[in-house]
């Protein structure tokens, strides 16, 4: 069972229909007892930081989610603000992440590049250095659907998964293990989103 | 690098397509859904639905349709026409619009502008400026364009930016269904004052057009409306044609 973690930031919708579109079923839930049943979990989330961690704890779902992602090792794919909460703490807020990956969330430094707006919105070309089983059949560079002010900067490069230029190079998508996250929206990115989606449910 | 984005824009009255579309093979013409589909897939960056109809009872319609163009595409859209109140906004994003966009009610209660970004994020909200070259200066129009204001288009986009909105989609109405391109002066004014990406609309006739507002300007994205419909320009064709030129563009496979 699919479960996409629902803490009540953003909307949810647009993941839920991408895997039905990809042959899937999917359950959204913030139950700790639907969590625990969960044979890949999707962690969604547009907003700030600190609200995105008050919410998981008011919920009371970050020992949940510890246990199925730490312990039992459940595939684990954060999307936008839900891969930012996979890293240590966030240059936005003043609460730790969950701290899965050994990443740090900074802000967007652009001062040399008046031309370059933020939020980083719309299409941009992500690498894919290595191969890895989200990364199978898309193309490198592959295009992808972005909206964010804050990006990862992972400690150690063997976390990195994918890497976008916007002025300088960032890390837009992290892993660990079976811990995976992408800063930006495959649900929004068209063929590419589907191919990533599809990735996750069946080869992660 | 990030691309420059190229949004089709179909206007809706009563839940269907308005302007006569001329494409082959789509089932039902009239099906927004249909044309939507489409234009995703041949690679378009995003979506604006502009709903023209006037009466309450409508909109309910329109609230229907966003949710089941969320369901059949995947790419990011945009909803407009007048959104008056973060309740009518609030419906729209809830049911799956990825941005709103604000003209008139804007104008009239710019604190709407606030109230949406500080709910919902500010790359939700778009401000769609209508401008117009009067007596020496960049005005802003509001009313579909049928009554001016007092406001210089440069202090508005730039008020609004304050307000919280992520983006801009400025329409020249000297150029719009000119077909005589867009209207760069008034855009490189904007971009020169404000951090956010703007839009380009009105005007787009040719796919030169397309090249020359990205070349000659600094806007994030170009819009267009029935150069798509009646297959004047079809998508994958300017893309490429703009791919030729050395524009940043997504191009799919």
């Amino acid at each position: 069972m699919i479960v996409i973690v629902d803490y009540k930031m953003g909307n949810l919708g647009s993941i839920t229909n991408i895997i039905k579109k990809v042959g899937y079923q999917s359950v959204v839930s913030s139950d700790v007892e639907v969590i625990k049943k969960a044979t890949k979990l999707i962690l969604p989330g547009v907003g700030s930081f600190d609200k995105a961690m008050q919410n998981l704890k008011e919920l009371e779902l970050i020992g949940a989610l510890n246990e199925k992602v730490i312990i039992q090792k459940t595939p684990i794919l954060g999307i936008c603000l839900g891969m930012q909460l996979l890293g240590n703490y966030s240059e936005e807020g003043n609460v730790s992440g969950l701290g899965w990956i050994d990443a740090e969330i900074k802000k967007f430094q652009l001062k040399s590049f008046p031309e370059l707006k933020v939020p980083h919105m719309g299409w941009n070309e992500v690498l894919i250095p290595n191969s890895h089983p989200l990364c199978e059949n898309l193309p490198d560079p592959s295009r992808f659907y972005f909206v964010h002010s804050y990006h990862a900067v992972c400690k150690n490069q063997t976390n990195v998964l994918m890497k976008t230029h916007f002025g300088y190079d960032f890390d837009s998508a992290i892993h660990e293990d079976n811990i995976m996250g992408v800063q930006f929206h495959p649900e929004k990115s068209h063929k590419f989103g589907m191919q990533l989606i599809k990735n996750f449910i069946e080869k992660c | 690098m990030l691309k420059k984005r190229i949004i089709p824009c179909l206007d809706i009255k009563d839940g269907k397509t308005v302007k006569g579309v001329n494409f082959e093979g789509l089932i039902d013409a009239g099906s927004p859904v249909e044309l939507a589909k489409r234009y995703a897939d041949e690679g378009a960056d995003e979506l604006v639905f502009l709903d023209i109809t006037a009466t309450i009872e409508k909109r309910k319609t329109l609230a229907d349709l966003v949710e089941v163009i969320a369901k059949e595409i995947n790419i990011p859209f945009t909803v407009g026409g007048g959104i008056n109140s973060l309740e009518e906004a609030a419906t729209l994003i809830l049911r799956g619009a990825d941005k709103v966009s604000l003209n008139s009610s804007a104008v009239k209660r710019p604190e709407l502008i606030q109230e949406i970004a500080g709910q919902f994020g500010s790359q939700c909200v778009v401000v769609a400026i209508d401008t117009k070259f009067t007596n020496g200066e960049w005005k802003v129009f509001v009313s579909g364009g049928r009554i001016e204001t007092d406001l210089k288009t440069v202090d508005w986009a730039k008020k609004v930016e304050a307000l919280g909105a992520g983006e801009i989609l400025l329409t020249s109405m000297n150029s719009d269904g000119t077909k005589n391109g867009f209207e760069k002066s008034v855009l490189k004014e904007v971009i020169q004052v404000v951090n956010i990406p703007v839009i380009a609309s009105g005007g787009a006739g040719s796919k030169e057009h397309f090249k020359e507002v990205f070349e000659e300007t600094n806007v994030s994205a170009a819009l267009a409306a029935s150069v798509f419909h009646f297959g004047e320009i079809s998508i994958p064709d300017l893309k490429m044609y703009l791919k030729m030129n050395n524009i940043s563009i997504r191009t799919t496979l």
